[in-house]
C-alpha cells in the first residue's frame, strides 16, 4: 500500500488510511466493502442461523452463555494478537505465553508461600519483560516476527517443561486455591455472574470491555492512527515521525499482558493447577480468529470487532457442532475451510478498495 | 538502556523483593506442607559405577503428569539396581523409532520402550533384537509386543480397561455414558472408549481440545445441555475427569463422573464423592517393571509374566481404598 499517507487518521476504523479524498462519492456497496468486518459479520450470522436451526440444544441462555464463555478466552489473547497484526506483526508465541504466565503465578505462590497478589503482580511484569523481548528483537534484528517469537514460542514451551518439573518434581502446579487472596482474584478473573437464569463467565465482560477498548484506541486516538500506519507502511510511517519501534514494542507487550489475563483466569478459575504441556497450539486459533475476523495477514487492515466476530465464529463453530450432537473431528477441518475462504474475500476486498483509489 | 532507566530497574527490583519478602501468605503454599513433592518410593540407592545401562524409549507428549509416574517408577528400579537409565521421548512414531536405534547404536544393555505403533516401530525393534539387546514393551502394544520380538510387556489392555469401565457403570445403572477423548487421533484412547461402550453399547464419545482446559469445560458443557440424558461422564485422564466437575456443575448435570488415571486433584475429589471411581493403569509400576524385569533378564535369565504379558491394570481406585493410595499418590508413586 504505497500510496498510502499513514500520519492522517483513517475516516472509519478498518479502512486503508487516507488517502481518499472524495470518499462521499464512493457507492455504498464500496464503502461496506472497507469495513474488514463485514465478511466475518455474514459468516457468523449464517453460522449462528444454521446452528440456532439444527440443535436444538443451542436455543437456550445457558448455552449462549458457554458459547461467550469459549469465545471469550479464545477472544481475549485475541484482541491483542489483531492490534499486533493490524500492526504487521506475528505473534507464534501466544499460546504457551498465556500457560507461562499462569505456571509462574501458580509456582511462586505455592513454593514461597507468597500472598496470590503479589504472585499475580510479579507474572504480570514477567509477561511484560516477554512481550518486551519479543517486540525488542522484531525492531532491532529486522527479522521477521515469525522466526523471533517462533523462537520464543519454543523457549517458553521448553521452559513451561522444564522449570516446571524443577521446582515442582512432576509436570503440573499443584491447588493453590487454599492461599490468600486466591478468592478475592478468583472473583476478578473467573467470577460467575446470573445471567437471565443462569450464569455468565466475568472473562465475557472482560473481553468485551478489551475489545471496545481496543476499537477505541484503533478508531480514536492517535496510537491507533499509528498502529494502522506501522502495519500499512513502516517505512512512510517512519518518514512521519510515527515511532515506528515504539508501537511495535508496544503491541507485542499487548499481547503477553491479554496472554497473561488469560493465564490468571486459568488459575484462578481452576484451582491453580496448571500441566506444563497445556497452551501448545492455541496461537493459532488466536490467529484464525484474527483473518476470519477480517484482519490482513500483511498489516494495515482490519479492526477490533472483526476480531470479536471471528472468536465468535470459531465458538459457535466448536460448541455448535457439540450441540448438533456431531462428530467434533470435524471442527479443524471446519476452521481450515473458514480461515481458506476469509483470507480470500479479504485479498477480494484489498483489490477492490485499493484499485478504486488509483482510479 | 539509559542510565536512568537501569536505575528504574534497579528500584523496581528492590521494590518487588521487598513486597514480595513483606507479601507471605499465613495459609497454603509449599511452606505449609510438610511433605514433599517429589520422592521416589522404593528407592535403596547403591554407589559406584553404574553396573548396566538401560535405555528407556516412551511416546512421551512433554508435560503430561501421567508420564512423570512412569519416570518415577523406572528411576526408582534404576536406582536400586545400579542402572544407568537414559530416558529418552518423541510422540512422534517415526522420531521414537529413530530413539531406539539411537539406543542400538550406542549398545546400551536392555531397552524398554512403549509400542504404541507398533508396525512404525517394528524395524528398530528387530534392529534391537538382531543386534543382541533385550527389548520390553511396556504401557502400549499389547497384542503386539510378542510378534515384534519383545521379550516381555508390562501394562494394561486398554480394551480390557474399557470394558471394566464398562460393566462397572452399567452394573450402577448407567443409561447414556459420554466418553470423553482428548488427543485427536490417538488409538489408545479410542481403544478405551471402544472398550467401554462395548459393555454400556449407548456410549458416546466427545472430542476436546486437551491443549486448553478451559476450551475442554464448555465443551463438556455445551454436551451435557445438548444432551440431558447423559447420565455418566467417563474421561480419559485426571486433569480432564476434574474439568468435567466444573462443567458438570456449570450446566446443572447430575451426570457421575469416573476417569482413568489419577492425580492428586482426581484423588481429592475420589475422596470428596465428585469422581465415583478411577481405573488406574499403574504406571509408576509400568516404569518400574520394565526396567526391573530387564535387570533380573541380564543378571538371571528370568522372564516376568512366563511368557504373557503382565497386566498392571486396571486396578480401581475409589472411596473403598483410596485412603490408602492417597499417600503414595502425594509422592508421585501412584
Amino acid at each position: 500500500m504505497s500510496t498510502t499517507t499513514p500520519n492522517r487518521p483513517p475516516a472509519t476504523g478498518g479502512a486503508p488510511a487516507g488517502g481518499v479524498p472524495t470518499r462521499v462519492d464512493r457507492p455504498i456497496g464500496q464503502r461496506l466493502l472497507a469495513r474488514p468486518e463485514l465478511g466475518a459479520l455474514i459468516a457468523a450470522v449464517v453460522i449462528f442461523g444454521f446452528f440456532f436451526a439444527i440443535a436444538p440444544s443451542l436455543r437456550s441462555m445457558a448455552s449462549i452463555s458457554t458459547v461467550l464463555y469459549e469465545a471469550s478466552v479464545v477472544g481475549i489473547p485475541a484482541v491483542a494478537v489483531g492490534l499486533l497484526m493490524i500492526g504487521g506483526e506475528f505473534d507464534l508465541s501466544a499460546g504457551v505465553a498465556t500457560i507461562s504466565t499462569g505456571l509462574f503465578t501458580s509456582m511462586i505462590c505455592y513454593q514461597l508461600s507468597l500472598n496470590m497478589w503479589v504472585g499475580t503482580f510479579l507474572s504480570l511484569l514477567l509477561a511484560l519483560v516477554i512481550g518486551f523481548v519479543n517486540g525488542y528483537l522484531v525492531v532491532k534484528t529486522q527479522i521477521p516476527s515469525f522466526l523471533i517469537t517462533l523462537g520464543t514460542y519454543f523457549i517458553l514451551w521448553g521452559v513451561n517443561l522444564g522449570v516446571t518439573k524443577l521446582v515442582t518434581g512432576s509436570v503440573a502446579t499443584v491447588n493453590t486455591s487454599d492461599i490468600e487472596g486466591f478468592s478475592s482474584l478468583n472473583t476478578i478473573f473467573a467470577a460467575e455472574i446470573p445471567f437471565f437464569g443462569t450464569t455468565l463467565k466475568i472473562t465475557v465482560l472482560w473481553w468485551i470491555l478489551f475489545v471496545l477498548i481496543a476499537a477505541w484506541t484503533l478508531q480514536r486516538t492517535r496510537i491507533g492512527n499509528w498502529i494502522f500506519a506501522v502495519g500499512g507502511n513502516p517505512a512512510s510511517a517512519r518518514a512521519v515521525g510515527v515511532p515506528v519501534d515504539k508501537v511495535k514494542i508496544g503491541l507485542f507487550m499487548g499481547v503477553t499482558v491479554l496472554c497473561w489475563f488469560y493465564g490468571m483466569h486459568r488459575v484462578y478459575g481452576f484451582n491453580g493447577v496448571i500441566q506444563a504441556g497445556e497452551g501448545v497450539g492455541q496461537e493459532f486459533f488466536y490467529i484464525i480468529a484474527v483473518v476470519v475476523g477480517g484482519t490482513l495477514l500483511t498489516g494495515g487492515f482490519g479492526s477490533a470487532f472483526g476480531i470479536a466476530i471471528g472468536c465468535l465464529i470459531l465458538a459457535m463453530a466448536r460448541l455448535g457442532i457439540v450441540y448438533a450432537g456431531w462428530d467434533p473431528n470435524w471442527f479443524r477441518a471446519f476452521l481450515g475451510v473458514m480461515l481458506l475462504l476469509a483470507v480470500m474475500v479479504n485479498l477480494y476486498v484489498k483489490k477492490v478498495t485499493s484499485s478504486r483509489r488509483l482510479s | 538502556m539509559s542510565s536512568r532507566a537501569r536505575r528504574g530497574v534497579r528500584i523496581a527490583g528492590v521494590l518487588v523483593t521487598a513486597l514480595a519478602l513483606a507479601a507471605c501468605s499465613s495459609t497454603g503454599g509449599a511452606q505449609t506442607q510438610t511433605t514433599a513433592a517429589s520422592q521416589p518410593a522404593g528407592g535403596g540407592g547403591t554407589s559406584g559405577t553404574p553396573e548396566f545401562t538401560i535405555a528407556m524409549v516412551t511416546h512421551e507428549t512433554p508435560g503430561d503428569t501421567f508420564w512423570d509416574k512412569i519416570k518415577s517408577g523406572a528411576n526408582a528400579a534404576a536406582a536400586r539396581y545400579n542402572i544407568e537409565l537414559k530416558y529418552s521421548n518423541d510422540p512422534q512414531a517415526a522420531a521414537q523409532a529413530q530413539l531406539i536405534q539411537t539406543a542400538v547404536d550406542s549398545k546400551v544393555d536392555g531397552i524398554a520402550t512403549t509400542l504404541v505403533t507398533p508396525d512404525a516401530l517394528s524395524g528398530a525393534v528387530k534392529a534391537a533384537t538382531d543386534a543382541g539387546i533385550p527389548l520390553v514393551g511396556f504401557n502400549s502394544g499389547i497384542s503386539e509386543y510378542k510378534e515384534l520380538g519383545a521379550l516381555m510387556y508390562f501394562g494394561s489392555d486398554e480394551t480390557i480397561a474399557g470394558n471394566t469401565v464398562g460393566e462397572k457403570i452399567t452394573e450402577a445403572g448407567a443409561k447414556h455414558p459420554l466418553c470423553v477423548i482428548q488427543a485427536e487421533g490417538s488409538v489408545a484412547l479410542e481403544a478405551r472408549c471402544a472398550g467401554v461402550k462395548d459393555k454400556a453399547p449407548n456410549t458416546e464419545n466427545l472430542q476436546v481440545n486437551g491443549a486448553d482446559i478451559a476450551s475442554v469445560t464448555s465443551t463438556i458443557q455445551a454436551k451435557l445441555a445438548q444432551d440431558p440424558t447423559i447420565d455418566y461422564v467417563v474421561t480419559l485422564g485426571a486433569p480432564i475427569a476434574v474439568a468435567a466437575l466444573q462443567s458438570k456443575q456449570q450446566a446443572n448435570s447430575s451426570a457421575k463422573v469416573v476417569t482413568f488415571d489419577l492425580n492428586t486433584e482426581a484423588i481429592k475429589a475420589i475422596q470428596d464423592g465428585g469422581i465415583e471411581f478411577a481405573v488406574d493403569q499403574q504406571p509408576y509400576l509400568q516404569g518400574y517393571l520394565s526396567v526391573e524385569s530387564l535387570y533380573l533378564y541380564l543378571t538371571n535369565g528370568n522372564d516376568i509374566g512366563g511368557g504373557q504379558a503382565v497386566l498392571t491394570g486396571p486396578s480401581i481406585v475409589d472411596k473403598s481404598n483410596i485412603d490408602a493410595i492417597a499417600k503414595y499418590a502425594a509422592n508421585n508413586t501412584r
